[in-house]
């Protein structure tokens, strides 16, 4: 509760922390059903409605209301997100602790490696894992994960090589302190703070990525929207009918913006040194 | 002689509202040309911030002069307000008129340049001088300061040369300008004793070869009786006492003087040594023939060429409830023995035996930097807790019983458990250690340098509560320290090393008071003293041998002298 009063008083982290709010209540209501309307209903009489107050943010070609699919589609951009973002910062966590923490060889193989994932660019190398397992929601986040992971090796890895030599991990050996223990307790606990930001960080470019792989048909697939998909049936009606263009394309931005701010309040506040105080 | 600065009422402040924030709060004196001036305080006490602002250098560091007036006498005979003082004017004050030493001499050169064009380059600023005259300008300057083979030298980076040479790279470029006034900023804070004394040596000297005024800034205040011809003691931004050297040291009248003098831990050659504790009893740890080398690794595929021998041939045994107390200078192995007894380094030969006493873990450890060795993110209910959960014990209302017994044991409150430890003075932070360290209830402790990084009176304190703690609990200390007279207050019996091996060792009275060796008389004649002030030394340039040796190089046996009960003594070679 303390951390939620921290980031409400920062004043970056309050803006941050207030859109991500609504994309969250927006994402849960989309999820449990509690749309203004069945976001696949067609209502054919009202095709390419302008926004009004029936249809808030208009509807689409096929008569369905835009609202109620951009709620479903945040919920399922937001989903596979936070999903791969787990994904990628668990296995980045682990590989750049262990890279770090073991040394010589491991670290040569393992950082190596993410060296090569990380030379292709991220939307290439998710197209080609989505190529070779085929589209659909898991294999978006898995293939987002991957792409993601050398990013956290590398956070992780180089303050692990720094805090492995401070004084509090050789007194830590002295006590025989086992290497799990100092592993999560002297290492991951000082990581926390770089970890945190480059988490919201990611949140940003997974949601990005999986917007891209959505765009290309490769990520969700029709007639379930994501904000990819949404943003992909609008291209043909640019003109005709801007509404379905700009509403997915302004909660792309703001969620990036959203995830970015957050960040930077949490990175000022989780630090108990910048503020003098323990959070 | 004719007053060369002169400050009145000097007030500075940092941050927005610099008024409200003083860090020195009316601060006056004076400086004749030629003399030298000592600034004493402990960190926080505004010595820095004072000299700082003489040559205007705290602006940079976000202070602001709030009031006050520094009048300097330049070389031309005119006088200059320096609080008033434009940056183009300083510039030129700066270095010409004005030149400074810091603390850490490998942050003020930059490490890609050689020493040589460095120094050059403030020939070239200061004098003009190119080409060959800078360079034979530059031979000089490093012959002047008693660099032993200068031309060499003047190619060499700065990490191929030892903190005390580079130190006296910085006066030489320092020198360049000749300035008549020198601000020092606790320039041998960094270095070990000898040569400590050696760069004292050569600022007397070059003090009196050159005329100029100093002000030197040292916490310690037994360091400037020698070269100090004025005294000022500050305390919370204000100049408590000041006035002659001897009149000050000899006869303090403020309460602050006196309390630092007092907490200084005097230096008496060994008439000071504990009579109490102390034991016959069978060793607890004992460590034979003990040998640490790090490998040299050359070429492209990594050849072992030689090794480093940080440790070599050491024996020594701690008996239960005594002070092993080993002194030594930076690369002497003294820590590297430590890390060893700890198994934080593999031994390369030789035996460490430590009989399992009271709990699992006999030997438990203290660190020099109490800001490094406690986890920043770990409130200390956590910090005390590691070794038990290392232990296999559990943190249950036994456990956190222990803990706010030892807490309060060590000087701390109960409500400690629940903070972190930034939130710790220096001195409270080791206190928190040294809790930690008893936790498992050990019988031994290893101390390294465990008091070197505090204030003096904040030493004195936790130095009486090591000593209480070790009656109270009948520990054993291995007390690594470069520091004399620290040494003489906590030990009971004393190991001198050097080169990585152990010169001398044996009852702290007998190797304090009558050394044998030559590294031994030779570390004890370096100690600064305020008894020892109008002594007189020579700038001595000897250097430590290098301890790399070729692979397969095994050093002679030693050979011992007896040179009284509990007193050894390696028989030096006559080369």
């Amino acid at each position: 509760m303390g951390l939620l009063k921290a980031v409400w008083r920062h004043p970056s982290g309050r803006i941050g922390a207030a859109i991500i709010f609504i994309f969250l209540v927006l994402a849960g209501l989309g999820v449990v059903g509690l749309t203004p309307h069945d976001p696949l209903k067609q209502f054919v009489v009202d095709r390419l409605k302008p926004p009004s107050a029936t249809y808030w943010f208009g509807t689409d070609l096929l008569g369905r209301d835009n609202f109620s699919r951009l709620m479903l589609g945040i919920s399922e951009s937001f989903i596979v997100a936070f999903a791969s973002v787990a994904v990628a910062a668990s296995a980045g966590a682990v590989i750049g602790l262990f890279a770090a923490w073991w040394g010589h060889l491991w670290d040569g193989v393992l950082m190596r490696t993410m060296d090569v994932l990380l030379a292709f660019p991220a939307i290439l190398l998710a197209l080609l894992i989505v190529a070779i397992e085929g589209a659909g929601m898991v294999t978006s986040i898995v293939a987002i994960g991957i792409v993601y992971t050398p990013i956290f090796a590398r956070v992780v890895r180089a303050p692990a090589l720094a805090l492995k030599a401070r004084e509090f991990v050789e007194a830590a050996r002295t006590f025989g302190s086992s290497q799990g223990y100092i592993l999560t307790r002297h290492l991951l606990l000082n990581l926390v703070a770089p970890l945190t930001v480059q988490i919201t960080l990611a949140l940003a470019w997974a949601l990005l990525t999986e917007s891209g792989l959505s765009f290309l048909g490769l990520g969700t697939q029709p007639p379930a929207p994501s904000l990819g998909v949404m943003l992909a049936e609008s291209k043909s009606m640019m003109t005709r009918a801007p509404w379905l263009m700009i509403f997915p394309g302004l909660t792309i931005m703001l969620a990036i913006l959203g995830f970015n701010l957050l960040g930077d309040a949490l990175r000022d506040i989780l630090d108990p040194r910048t503020q003098g105080r323990a959070a | 002689m004719s007053t060369l600065l002169e400050v009145r009422d000097l007030h500075v402040g940092f941050g927005r509202e610099p008024r409200d924030n003083e860090v020195v709060k009316g601060v006056s004196f004076g400086l004749e040309a030629g003399k030298t001036l000592a600034i004493v305080g402990e960190s926080g006490s505004g010595k820095s911030v004072t000299a700082l602002s003489v040559n205007r250098l705290v602006d940079f560091g976000g202070g602001r002069i709030t009031k006050g007036k520094i009048t300097l006498q330049r070389a031309d005979g005119a006088a200059i307000d320096i609080t008033a003082a434009d940056e183009p004017a300083l510039q030129r004050i700066r270095g010409r008129e004005i030149g400074m030493i810091f603390q850490e001499p490998m942050t003020s050169l930059n490490p890609v340049h050689t020493v040589g064009a460095q120094i050059e380059e403030a020939f070239r600023l200061n004098r003009g001088l190119v080409g060959a005259a800078a360079t034979r300008a530059a031979r000089e300057a490093l012959e002047r300061v008693r660099i032993p083979d200068a031309a060499q030298r003047l190619r060499y980076y700065p990490h191929q040369l030892s903190g005390g040479m580079r130190q006296r790279v910085m006066i030489a470029m320092v020198l360049a300008s000749n300035p008549r006034l020198l601000i020092a900023d606790e320039p041998t804070t960094a270095l070990d004793v000898t040569v400590q004394a050696q760069i004292m040596a050569l600022l007397a000297e070059l003090r009196e070869e050159l005329g100029m005024a100093m002000i030197f800034i040292t916490h310690d205040i037994g360091l400037v009786a020698g070269i100090a011809d004025d005294i000022m003691v500050m305390q919370h931004g204000v100049a408590v006492e000041q006035g002659k050297l001897d009149s000050v040291l000899d006869n303090p009248q403020h309460d602050y003087t006196r309390h630092l003098l007092k907490a200084v831990p005097h230096f008496t050659s060994g008439s000071a040594v504990r009579s109490d504790g102390g034991s016959h009893a069978a060793p607890i740890v004992t460590v034979d023939n003990l040998a640490v080398r790090f490998p040299v690794l050359k070429g492209l595929f990594r050849r072992k060429t030689g090794a480093v021998h940080a440790v070599d041939g050491v024996d020594f045994e701690l008996r239960p409830g005594e002070t092993l107390a080993i002194v030594g200078e930076s690369g002497s192995g003294k820590s590297t023995t430590a890390r060893a007894i700890l198994g934080l380094v593999k031994a390369t030969r030789g035996r460490i035996e430590a009989k399992a006493g009271r709990s699992g873990r006999p030997v438990q450890m203290v660190f020099q930097d109490p800001y490094a060795s406690l986890n920043p993110r770990l409130n200390v209910e956590g910090l005390l807790a590691e070794p038990a959960i290392a232990a296999g014990q559990r943190v249950d209302a036994k456990l956190r019983q222990r803990m706010v017994f030892l807490l309060e044991r060590v000087g701390l409150t109960k409500d400690a458990l629940s903070r972190y430890p930034h939130q710790f003075s220096g001195g409270q932070r080791q206190r928190l250690c040294i809790a930690r360290a008893l936790m498992l209830n050990p019988d031994v402790v290893v101390l390294d340098e465990a008091v070197s990084a505090l204030d003096v009176s904040v030493q004195a304190r936790v130095l009486e509560l090591l000593i209480d703690l070790q009656r109270e609990f009948g520990l054993a200390y291995l007390f690594i320290s470069h520091d004399m007279a620290v040494v003489e207050r906590i030990a009971h019996r004393v190991a001198v090393m050097y080169a990585g091996q152990i010169v001398e060792i044996g009852k702290a009275a007998a190797v304090l008071g009558a050394p044998q060796h030559s590294y031994t008389k030779r570390l004890i004649a370096a100690v600064p003293a305020i008894e020892r002030r109008r002594q007189h030394f020579a700038v001595d340039v000897t250097q430590v041998p290098s301890l790399v040796r070729p692979a397969g190089f095994e050093p002679p046996a030693a050979k011992w002298r007896e040179a009284g009960d509990d007193h050894r003594v390696r028989v030096e070679e006559t080369a």
